[in-house]
């Protein structure tokens, strides 16, 4: 981290990506803004509140509900020098910009060997509970990590967030930054000032010996608190938080899986066909020695996601299902297991499912 | 299915109580929301009535209706269940797709309500594929796309509009003109020219109306109706109107300043029943207590269909992988 400051303050992630996107766009006056409802009593969760009394008006642009063109229209900016903040309330919204995303924004500079940039920012938030349904709360993160020329990246905690939004701006190629609706809530210590985290791909948040986790998002918080569980039975777990989709930089994972011998990752996303698929793959042939079991992968199912809080049991991964799944990995007697997991349930205090677990807002 | 023909127009009575009916369900369902018993984003159409009950007793049983994440009035209107309705809000398997979708994505295929899709304009193109069927059948069928006015700023309006307009399709594009995307105002999103031009290059009949004059909204969906249904192409039909509520949720919020009281009590002012209601008084065609009685009688259906709702059991799990695959 590139950084010459400062202050620590403890916000949450939402207010440490407007912070992040506030001081680039301070130091850089080729950024600019498109919303829906750029300045509007919302701002996108308050992600991008404020701008206004830092820079010019004609740098925060209203988009009309045209997704499309109004990608097309940033990456046409990009291609001429600007660096556009594209923020849309929801990743399905995005979908209907794909074309542009995955034939103008992704492959300019290949086409053009290299006489292009598209030095373009456009951020997706994953919404979830409360009955959003199967049309409001997807995380397709692979569908953009499918694509070269893209880079895809997911911060979770605050610091992260602040400093990879920052160099998100900063980079010369289109970024795709989803960002968990819960997420934007947690909080955690954040520099001020303007400071820069490397898209140089996952951090161990969490250090142990016998298993290896690799999660993204807001199955980072999850993955955490199951290896704190953990612990508490004798046994430990490395948490590796992905931040960067794409490129895929496993270098830390495989030096981990080196010495655990057991790979666990937990997607946002669906499971088959998700990221976890990748790294799964990688690391098998890159680990295969070491390995003392067969990875598990954890993710949705392979439906959509329903609306009602009646279908959403045994639908998204949490901290029992990991501790579950690494205590049957780890061959820890179930019943230990199970009051491990009985321990979490108390905590939760009886909340509905569709309602976040007041653990996840830390301050981490 | 023998169909209504366009000789048995609905009466002023009958337009009154349908919009009763529609605001009295959703404003109970915003009386209740606090409850924390309807556990998915809401989307009301208080003050909006006029537009779907106007173009939907323009409509025969058989036509079909499609709709986006504001689909509460068109669902009603075209006669879809009210317990199913609110079964599907409160998340149970007596919901009308299961609690698989919740408010945004009511359906009732029997009652021709074929789909809500709460991603703008995403509905559009789907009623015109199904006029296209019906073309390709020879059925004398019209099918109507509801949408809001910041639908035609995406392409697939326009998309839809040209190859309506090319095939000559029976569709009707309904666009109800509430002046509001979520907190942003036309003027921030559109240039200033009336909606009704937006279709100007579609080459299509364009009609417009006073969204919360009901009878006005049927005459110009019986005309539009009528025209499309004779071959002789889409409609593209304009009603403004306005949204009380605020966008998503039951209260009200002109405190943000998005908007102005002073706006929101001007068409507060036009309420669609009320104004019918003074033009039947002044006619010496209002009942008051008859009106009343009514009133009440739909407040208890209301009520026992919410608490049938309520009490309903939840989906069991293994219902969400169901239906992946037909
Ligand atoms: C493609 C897409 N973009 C953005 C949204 C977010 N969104 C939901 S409703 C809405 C407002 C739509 O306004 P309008 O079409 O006028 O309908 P109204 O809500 O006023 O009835 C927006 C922008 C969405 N659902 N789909
Ligand atoms: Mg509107």
């Amino acid at each position: 981290m590139s950084t010459a400051i400062s202050e620590l303050r403890t916000i949450s992630t939402g207010d440490a990506i407007r912070e992040g996107l506030t001081e680039v766009a301070i130091k850089n006056p080729s950024v600019i803004f498109f919303a829906e409802g750029v300045a509007d009593p919302s701002s996108v969760y308050g992600t991008i509140a404020g701008l206004s009394k830092h820079i010019g008006k004609e740098r925060i642009i209203e988009m009309p509900v045209a997704e499309n063109a109004l990608t097309g229209v940033a990456i046409g900016a990009a291609m001429v020098g600007k660096r556009p903040v594209l923020s849309f309330h929801r990743v399905e919204f995005a979908l209907l910009a794909m074309e542009q995303i995955v034939n103008n924004a992704a492959k300019a500079h290949y086409i053009s060997r290299g006489r292009h940039r598209v030095p373009l920012v456009i951020r997706l938030v994953v919404g979830r509970g409360w009955g959003q349904g199967p049309e409001h709360s997807q995380s397709l993160e692979t569908m953009f990590a499918l694509v070269p020329g893209l880079k895809v990246v997911m911060p979770t905690y605050p610091r992260d967030a602040k400093g990879m939004a920052v160099a998100a701006v900063e980079d010369d190629n289109p970024v795709i930054m989803i960002e968990h609706r819960w997420c934007h809530y947690a909080r955690g210590q954040v520099p001020s000032g303007y400071y820069a985290e490397a898209l140089d791909g996952p951090r161990a948040v969490h250090e142990g010996k016998d298993l290896t986790i690799v999660s993204s998002s807001y199955m980072t918080l999850e993955a955490v608190r199951a290896a704190e569980q953990l612990e508490k039975l004798g046994y430990s777990a490395t948490v590796f938080d992905l931040r960067v989709v794409r490129p895929l930089i496993l270098d830390r994972v495989f030096a981990s899986v080196a010495r655990t011998g057991r790979l666990m990752t937990v997607d946002t996303g669906f499971r088959k066909f998700g990221i976890g698929a990748e790294i799964v793959s990688e690391t098998v042939v890159n680990c295969y020695d070491a390995l003392k079991a067969a990875p598990v992968r954890i993710g949705l199912p392979d439906h959509p996601t329903p609306s009602s809080r009646g279908l959403i049991p045994g639908i998204y991964p949490d901290a029992a299902r990991i501790l579950r799944e690494a205590g049957t990995e780890l061959c820890v007697d179930q019943d230990r297991i199970e009051a491990a997991v009985a321990e979490l349930e108390v905590q939760r205090k009886g909340l509905p499912i569709d309602v976040p677990d007041p653990f996840f807002k830390g301050p981490f | 299915m023998t169909d209504l023909t366009v000789s048995q127009t609905p009466t002023a009575q009958k337009l009154l109580h349908e919009m009763l009916f529609i605001r009295l369900v959703e404003e109970t369902i915003a009386a209740r929301y606090a409850e924390q018993e309807m556990r998915c984003p809401i989307h009301l159409s208080v003050g909006q009535e006029a537009a779907a009950v106007g173009v939907c007793q323009a409509l025969r049983p058989a036509d079909r209706v499609f709709s986006t994440h504001r689909c509460h009035a068109h669902y009603l209107a075209k006669g879809g269940d009210l317990r199913p309705m609110l079964a599907e809000i409160y998340g149970k398997a007596a919901g009308c797709i299961g609690g698989r979708g919740g408010s945004m994505h009511l359906t009732d295929p029997e009652k021709g309500m074929i789909a809500s899709v709460p991603i703008v304009a995403s509905s559009i193109p789907l009623a015109v594929g199904s006029a296209l069927a019906d073309r390709i059948d020879g059925a004398d069928r019209v099918s109507v796309a509801f949408f809001g006015d910041a639908s035609v700023e995406e392409g697939v309006f326009h998309e839809s509009a040209n190859f309506a307009s090319l095939n000559k399709l029976p569709v009707l594009f309904v666009c109800e003109n509430n002046l509001y995307s979520v907190y942003t105002p036309l003027a921030q999103r559109q240039p200033a020219r009336p909606l009704a031009e937006v279709v100007s290059g579609h080459a299509m009949k364009v009609l417009s109306a006073d969204g919360n004059d009901v009878e006005a909204v049927l005459r110009a969906s019986l005309e539009a109706a009528e025209h499309a249904r004779s071959g002789k192409g889409p409609v593209f039909l304009v009603f403004n109107t306005y949204r009380w509520r605020e966008h998503c949720g039951p209260n009200f919020d002109n405190q943000l300043g998005y908007r102005t009281e002073a706006e929101y009590l001007e068409w507060r002012a036009r309420d669609p029943i009320e104004c019918l209601k003074s033009k039947l008084a002044s006619s010496g065609d209002l009942d008051e207590r008859d009106l009343q009685k009514t009133q009440e009688e739909m407040q208890r259906e209301i009520d026992d269909a919410f608490e049938f709702a309520r009490a309903a059991p939840l989906p069991d799990p293994s219902q969400a992988s169901q239906f992946v695959y037909a």
